[in-house]
């Protein structure tokens, strides 16, 4: 077995049993030998993650297990993002993405941010727990096209609402358009809270993106980045997100 | 300190020197798809019935959340809930929100003394709920956490509950009726999460000497083995000083553990309690078989 094979084989198994350091070593070692970078997500990681789904959706894996083969792919993918993006092009938009005031769960955010750079959009993240006036003060300062607010419990997602009141305080209400997710966030209750979209999973969010861009008169299809970097991002977000949801899943 | 709450019917006392007192957790739409959708439909059944089995399996008190995901419905189901529940059985009720307009319309149709659930160490909680609560005359569950969010350092959480009870003061309400949270986050996440939780019981009976209660079927979100797990840490957890906890008592393991934890802290005279439960689920079973 060539070095190259021992590395994805490597690669497979450190991911299947979530051995973050060992995963995040072996990516390096494999860029530095010159590795495809599309052949490390796709010949080792992205299947080892589908593995860990399937052994999961047979009961046979457990929710501390998923998040720790999440978290080593996480890994790896800082790593490989750079490869795969293509830095060169002009932004296509600005958006700023948080977690809302009370909550602080972030895959979900991070997996958006992820797949919105990998479109060709500028991010600012402002983390998790953010309050109404730090969502103010950071469209000031930044002056976005778009606001991504996520919630992952229904106790924190009436911040949705805190956050739009303050920005119509502001006086910034109009200049952003503003898009919402989360585990229980629903198409209804977006639209209650007065949000001007609603995604639920990265995929979606990049798709409610670039049409808020266009009802705002912008032409998105001259950035973005259709390349093959590009899509493997968006399969491997895919991968982690798959695991996420069916690891969030509630037992009636 | 005891901790007095009560129906029309029923008293129930929460205290160190008490049996613990299982506060049932199943009347709550999150992750339930069924009860979600009656509960918007304003259907009450399925909530009577899990108030019904609760009781039939021990609890002393029931928790009712009517947390749907839909923008300005809650404090109209949550009364209708609460109306649903004092109609269907005797024992006592935590209502649960974290939207004040829900507690009120909640409280206003109670009768007998509430344990409100919850209020954080946050400012606009605080001068909300606490006027409510001492309004009212009821008790409040204060959850060990501020607008920083949730601390992983047991002494800073003992700080904050510190300041709950000194503000629940301020407003008229007394240390005993103000139950702390220690929260139980999932150990499925961070393996040192029930330790945390541990050390913060300690500390508060330790220091402040207040009941308290947590959601103790968080702990094992995610594993195989929940029952067991959740009854491993709540003998633990008995044992470090919690008084009471929102959980499920339709898992035997969790209910049979706890009347076991109850009889080895001294709180049970010669098994007297946990006899009588084993009787009367025996007799059950065998008039079911």
């Amino acid at each position: 077995m060539s070095r190259e094979e021992e590395i994805k084989k490597g690669l497979f198994d450190h991911t299947l049993v979530g051995e973050a350091d060992e995963v995040v070593e072996l990516t390096q070692e494999g860029i530095d030998l010159g590795m495809d970078p599309l052949d490390i997500l796709f010949g080792a990681l992205i299947p080892s993650l589908q593995e860990v789904g399937r052994l999961f959706e047979i009961g046979e894996y457990f929710v501390p297990e998923m998040l720790v083969a999440a978290r080593a792919m996480q890994g790896a993918m800082a790593l490989l993002r750079p490869l795969l993006v293509d830095k060169g092009a002009e932004p296509i938009g600005k958006v700023v993405m948080l977690t809302v005031k009370g909550d602080v769960h972030d895959i979900g955010k991070n997996l958006c941010n992820i797949m919105l750079e990998g479109e060709g959009f500028d991010i600012v993240d402002l983390g998790v727990n953010v309050k109404p006036e730090e969502v103010v003060a950071a469209v000031q300062e930044h002056q976005p096209q778009l606001l991504g607010f996520s919630a992952f419990l229904t106790t924190t997602m009436p911040f949705f609402k805190s956050n739009l009141a303050a920005l119509s305080e502001a006086g910034l209400r109009d200049s952003v358009k503003v898009m919402v997710g989360g585990a229980p966030v629903t198409p209804e209750y977006a639209d209650s809270v007065g949000a001007d979209g609603f995604a639920p999973d990265a995929s979606a969010a990049v798709r409610l993106a670039k049409k808020l861009m266009v009802d705002m008169g912008y032409d998105v299809s001259m950035g973005g980045d259709d390349s093959e970097g590009a899509s493997a991002l968006t399969t491997a977000v895919q991968a982690v997100e798959e695991l996420m949801v069916k690891s969030g899943k509630h037992d009636e | 300190m005891n901790t007095v709450i009560s129906s029309a019917k029923q008293t129930v006392v929460i205290g160190p020197e008490h049996p613990f007192v299982i506060i049932g957790e199943r009347i709550n739409p999150t992750g339930r798809k069924i009860l979600t959708k009656q509960m918007i439909d304003r259907n009450m059944s399925m909530v009577c019935r899990d108030a019904r089995r609760q009781v039939d399996a021990h609890a002393h008190v029931l928790d009712v959340n009517a947390g749907v995901p839909v923008d300005g419905v809650e404090p109209e189901i949550l009364r209708q809930a609460i109306q649903a529940v004092q109609e269907t059985v005797d024992v006592p009720i935590s209502i649960d929100s974290s939207v004040v307009a829900a507690l009120e319309e909640g409280l206003s149709v109670y009768e007998g003394k509430a344990l409100v659930n919850s209020v954080t160490y946050e400012d606009e909680r605080l001068e909300t709920v606490l006027p409510l609560v001492k309004k009212y005359g009821a008790a409040v569950v204060g959850v060990a956490n501020d607008d920083t969010g949730i601390s992983n350092d047991p002494h800073e959480r003992l700080r904050i509950a510190t300041r709950i009870v000194e503000r629940a003061a301020d407003h008229g309400i007394p240390a005993e009726d103000v139950v702390i949270d220690p929260l139980a986050l999932t150990v499925s996440a961070d393996d040192n999460a029930a330790l945390v939780t541990l050390e913060t019981i300690r500390l508060i009976r330790e220091n402040l000497g207040v009941n308290m209660t947590c959601g103790a079927s968080n702990i094992s979100f995610g594993l195989p083995w929940r029952s067991t797990v959740n009854a491993a840490f709540l003998s633990m957890a008995i044992a470090a000083g919690l008084t009471s906890a929102i959980t499920n008592p339709l898992e035997a393991e969790i209910r049979h553990t706890i009347y076991a934890a109850d009889l080895l802290m001294g709180h049970d005279a010669y098994a007297g309690n946990l006899i009588q439960a084993f009787r009367s689920e025996r007799k059950r079973q065998q008039t079911s078989n």
